[in-house]
């Protein structure tokens, strides 16, 4: 069996995803980061953008995170967001709407967030 | 009908239209109190893992934060009140207050300032009515908080903490808010949030028996101090707010309980005297029908 590491996904006022994976990517302040079993332990502060979750089973689970942070320890890895949402809760029509209406307000934030949350659903 | 029967009948009809909203209002708190749980055993894993990075960094490096400073001489502190928008509550709302009443009172004696933050109408009203000074207030969000209220609660806290006292900054932040401890149990308490002393954060991770391992930061310790510890205390705020929305429901579903209990004695009360009246009556009248059959007969027989 090939090593493993616990993943738990979870947001301000849920848990959006918890099980075993053999990769995380996420991105930090700093760049992307990749997490593999027996990683050093680590905490690092989260942008807003996809983290990538290659699952023990071989499939591959994305989700969208918005601010937050990254602990690892012990072959348990935590990501904290805000706001979490995996690519399959996400509405495209809805982010694509917020992404005109974001775009047409020139709000930055907004724009982002829904950018992050379309490039996870086509990530996937 | 006798006028006095009329009035027990009216009274007896009116008791029970109340007996009926309270019984409507007590099932809707107990439903509320039961998605209001969950919603704090929700938010329980964020906090626990927030809590775990928070000792990691504070123990982990010899950072000094604002956040997790200490004052020399503190001159003013805030203090946030979580009250609810409705009463019907019993004591919730008057525990809360006062708690924050003793709090403010104790701090003053200690020669701070105090500036009061307020969230939910009855706490606001109650302030505003004494004529006292209110820092900041929120409301329309008490009975079912999102983490985004809390946010927005947090926003002005952590803005005056990092200020300077002298520019009108405060130097630590207390937080009074009603504890749920089980259905029939919730405490009035008031707790210090800021500045965060990391012994007791550590304290309480520390009951796990877990050795926190030497972690590496990304991009570096104070950066990830200066990210984590806001959302610290909004996490905090957060869990404050839906405990105190969870007591609110529960302290509403026990008023109205006994509100219902009261309105089956009353009413029972009243139909005992409804009867006795009834009877009274009946028995005034075979009395009044005898009594006159009676005198017509001696008529007749008189002739």
């Amino acid at each position: 069996m090939a090593a493993e590491l616990h993943v738990e996904l979870v947001a301000a006022d849920r848990q959006v995803w918890s099980g075993e994976a053999t990769l995380v990517v996420a991105r930090t302040t700093s760049g992307d980061i990749g997490v593999m079993p027996g990683h050093q332990p680590l905490l690092g502060v989260l942008e807003s953008g996809p983290v990538t979750i290659r699952t023990s089973e071989g499939g591959t689970v994305v989700a969208a995170v918005h601010g937050g942070f990254l602990s690892f320890a012990d072959d348990k890895l935590s990501l904290l967001a805000e706001i979490a949402e995996l690519s399959d809760e996400i509405d495209v029509q809805r982010a694509e709407r917020a992404l005109e209406r974001a775009k047409s307000e020139a709000d930055a934030s907004a724009e982002r967030r829904a950018d992050v949350r379309l490039r996870a659903v086509s990530a996937h | 009908m006798g006028a006095q029967l009329r009035v027990y009948k009216r009274r007896i009809r009116s008791v029970t239209a109340t007996k009926k909203i309270t019984k409507a209002m007590e099932m809707i708190a107990a439903s509320r109190v039961v998605k209001a749980q969950r919603k704090v055993a929700a938010s329980t894993p964020y906090a626990t893992e927030l809590t775990r990075a928070v000792t990691a960094v504070g123990t982990g490096s010899n950072t000094k934060h604002p956040l997790t400073t200490q004052a020399e001489t503190v001159t003013r502190s805030a203090v946030l009140l979580l009250t609810s928008d409705r009463g019907l509550a019993g004591a919730f709302n008057s525990n809360a207050i006062k708690a924050a009443e003793q709090l403010t009172e104790r701090l003053e004696r200690e020669g701070k300032e105090v500036d009061t933050y307020i969230v939910g109408r009855r706490g606001l009203s109650h302030y505003n009515f004494r004529e006292r000074k209110v820092a900041q207030s929120w409301a329309g969000f008490t009975d079912e908080p999102s983490y985004a209220d809390a946010k927005q609660v947090a926003a002005p806290l952590i803005e005056a903490i990092e200020k300077d006292t002298a520019e009108g900054g405060v130097d630590e932040i207390h937080i009074v808010f009603t504890e749920f401890v089980s259905m029939m149990t919730q405490t009035a308490l008031g707790d210090r949030l800021l500045p965060l002393s990391l012994d007791e954060v550590a304290g309480e991770s520390r009951a796990k028996d877990e050795i926190l391992p030497l972690f590496d930061f990304e991009p570096s310790a104070e950066d990830v101090l200066d990210a984590l510890l806001p959302r610290y205390v909004e996490s905090r705020i957060y869990n404050a707010l839906l405990q105190s929305a969870a007591s609110k429901h529960a302290a509403t579903r026990r008023a109205m309980k006994s509100a219902t209990d009261n309105a089956g004695e009353l009413i029972e009360t009243l139909s005992r005297l409804a009867n006795a009246a009834r009877q009274a009556e009946i028995t005034q009248e075979i009395s009044e029908i005898v009594g006159g059959s009676a005198a017509l007969a001696d008529a007749t027989a008189g002739k």
